[in-house]
């Protein structure tokens, strides 16, 4: 593996090791808890996109599934919180190799209509099922206890999804390096010509489908337990759209570029609430500007301006 | 049973036709330019809203018509120039997000504009329902299957018998082509984005006396519009309308007979099943792909 890789990866370390101390008060601290999350969802989220070629639009569906086992399964059943977010975890898993099997022996942008569509059909069952998921008004998250210790405060819940990040950011560099990763980017250059060399397309995107959404709904149940409370909002098309922008504003391919682009898109918010009503009029015509004149995303664009050449 | 079944029926092919309005923008800008407009669902909530607005105003029913109609055409035409045309060629996920922004600013300024009421507008013909077999008709019904019958026929003229509508049709097969053989394909951009905004703007209008309007009624219609042109093969425009209407009505027959709570959810279904069985959709063509 390139050395320098290994560079951002000991820079992302140092970073997340002295942030909680110099953050101001527990709003940053949150707000760098939520960048965490979406982060590890993204860089899985990117895999796909930018390695496989393909969008998912129903990517908050699975985030859904995660975050409503974690929510369901113990209060309603009594499930120990770990159980249960692994069952969920299964099940979006299962639901992703189901749906992208028949999906991806065609060529073209189908995954992107079937996520959409599962997407939004997970979000109606969610808003319907009211006897177990409280309706639109969603529901408490029982909280998660780890052999016996409660994972409660913000500072506690910091140190988990920073821990989960930099496994997520190693594992991901490791992917692509390997033969896996090579094949997946065999694909995105052409497909044609890496299925003359044997590799075997489909199973590779579907693959990687699988892993994005097993993480993606790893994250959502974190995501639940860590809010503590969760509702249908969280699994619905607009979440699966921010997720999609998080990938394209930092950079398609880009480990770190996802990185960047949670963490821009997570704070956008909170910077764009002074804006009292037009937020969405700012938020879309933010997503068109990057769009427009950063079309590789900033992580690479700025890459190949400052010469650095290699992005990944 | 009849009665019910045909009550089902009317309000099916009454909301399938306005999917059938949205999924001919759909192919018509897929057609030209290979982009999935996820601002097509805003424009039909544009000529909705504008209708009501312009119609509060006080002017009379035509002119309240014709300014819902171009004005969202206007904003196609907008959005096409300064946000799709710089970015020709660029990857799809790309184009997908910025149409999916320029619903948001549509969306929000609409939002800032008027608010977020929902607001009806008066039928065109009056309330008083058809009696047929036992099951009644709204007289706006007839508006929206008239108008998007002459509409299907007044394009299927458009492209099968006149210059423009050939050109267009000529960049839809093969873009490289169409400019060697000297059609102006940014024309042909610029078109279609007018020719669906204003589709999309006409079938809010119709709909708006029957299911009201408010600034995020776009989304749900839109994505139903998409999926109704999946359904018949993206592309194919006789498959967009066959699509529209028949995700209406399946709509309606779910939510009549089957779950109400789950109507939104039986286009989705729907497109689950066609991309599993028939991904071409009903209408599509075989593809070959040149290596």
């Amino acid at each position: 593996m390139n050395k320098r890789i290994y560079f951002g990866l000991y820079g992302l370390i140092a970073i997340l090791l002295v942030l909680p101390f110099v953050v101001p008060n527990s709003f940053y601290l949150d707000l760098a808890v939520r960048m965490a999350i979406n982060a590890i969802i993204v860089i899985g989220l990117n895999l796909l996109i930018g390695f496989a070629g393909q969008i998912s639009l129903g990517h908050a569906g699975f985030l859904g599934i995660g975050a409503y086992a974690s929510a369901v399964l113990p209060m309603h059943f009594g499930w120990h919180p770990v159980a249960a977010m692994l069952t969920g975890a299964m099940a979006s898993a299962l639901l992703a190799a189901l749906v992208a099997k028949p999906i991806f022996k065609l060529k073209g942008h189908y995954l992107a209509m079937a996520t959409l569509g599962l997407g939004i059909i997970i979000n109606i069952a969610l808003r319907n099922e009211a006897q177990w998921t409280g309706g639109p008004d969603g529901m408490p998250v029982m909280p998660m206890a780890l052999f016996g210790v409660e994972i409660a405060s913000d500072r506690h819940w910091y140190w988990v999804v920073a821990a989960l990040l930099v496994l997520t950011v190693w594992g991901s560099l490791n992917l692509i390096d390997s033969p896996f990763g090579r094949a997946l980017r065999a694909l995105h250059g052409s497909e044609v010509a890496s299925q003359v060399v044997g590799v075997n397309v489909a199973r590779y995107k579907v693959s990687i489908f699988v892993l994005s959404a097993f993480s993606a709904s790893i994250m959502g149940s974190i995501s639940a337990h860590y809010i503590g409370f969760i509702s249908p909002n969280f699994a619905d098309f607009f979440h699966s759209i921010e997720l999609v922008t998080m990938v394209v504003i930092g950079g398609m391919a880009s480990v770190y570029g996802s990185i960047v682009g949670a963490v821009l898109l997570t704070a956008l918010p909170q910077a764009l609430a002074t804006f009292e009503g037009w937020e969405t009029v700012a938020f879309g015509a933010i997503l068109m500007l990057c769009m427009i004149f950063l079309p590789r995303g900033l992580v690479p664009t700025l890459a190949a301006r400052f010469g650095k050449g290699d992005d990944k | 049973m009849l009665a019910e079944f045909l009550q089902f029926l009317f309000s099916g092919i009454t909301v399938g036709a306005t999917y059938a309005l949205a999924a001919l923008g759909f192919t018509l800008i897929y057609n030209a330019s290979h982009v999935i407009n996820f601002a097509q669902g805003e424009f039909i909530m544009l000529g909705g809203m504008l209708a009501v607005f312009f119609a509060q105003m006080g002017l009379p029913l035509p002119a309240v018509l014709v300014l819902a109609i171009l004005v969202p055409a206007l904003v196609g035409v907008l959005v096409e120039k300064l946000a799709i045309e710089p970015v020709k060629g660029a990857e799809t996920v790309t184009l997908i997000i910025i149409t999916i922004g320029a619903s948001l600013v549509i969306r929000g300024l609409v939002q800032v504009w008027l608010g977020k009421n929902t607001f009806s507008l008066p039928a065109f013909s009056g309330d008083e329902p058809i009696h047929v077999l036992g099951a009644t008709l709204l007289p706006q019904s007839l508006w929206v299957l008239g108008v998007t019958a002459l509409v299907v026929v007044a394009l299927w003229y458009f492209f099968n018998r006149t210059l423009q509508g050939k050109a267009m049709l000529a960049t839809s097969f093969n873009r490289t082509a169409a400019e060697l053989v000297g059609i102006n394909t940014s024309w042909v951009l610029f078109m279609s984005f007018a020719m669906s905004a204003a589709l999309g703007a006409l079938g809010g209008i119709l709909i708006t006396p029957i299911t009201l309007t408010s600034y995020d009624v776009g989304i749900m219609l839109g994505l139903k519009g998409f999926v109704a042109a999946v359904v018949g093969g993206l592309g194919n425009g006789l498959g967009a309308v066959v699509g529209g209407l028949l995700v209406g009505i399946l709509e309606a027959m779910g939510a009549g007979y089957v779950s109400s709570a789950y109507k939104d959810a039986i286009p989705f279904v729907l497109i689950l099943l066609i991309l599993f069985f028939m991904p071409r959709g009903l209408f599509g063509g075989k593809s070959t792909d040149r290596v």
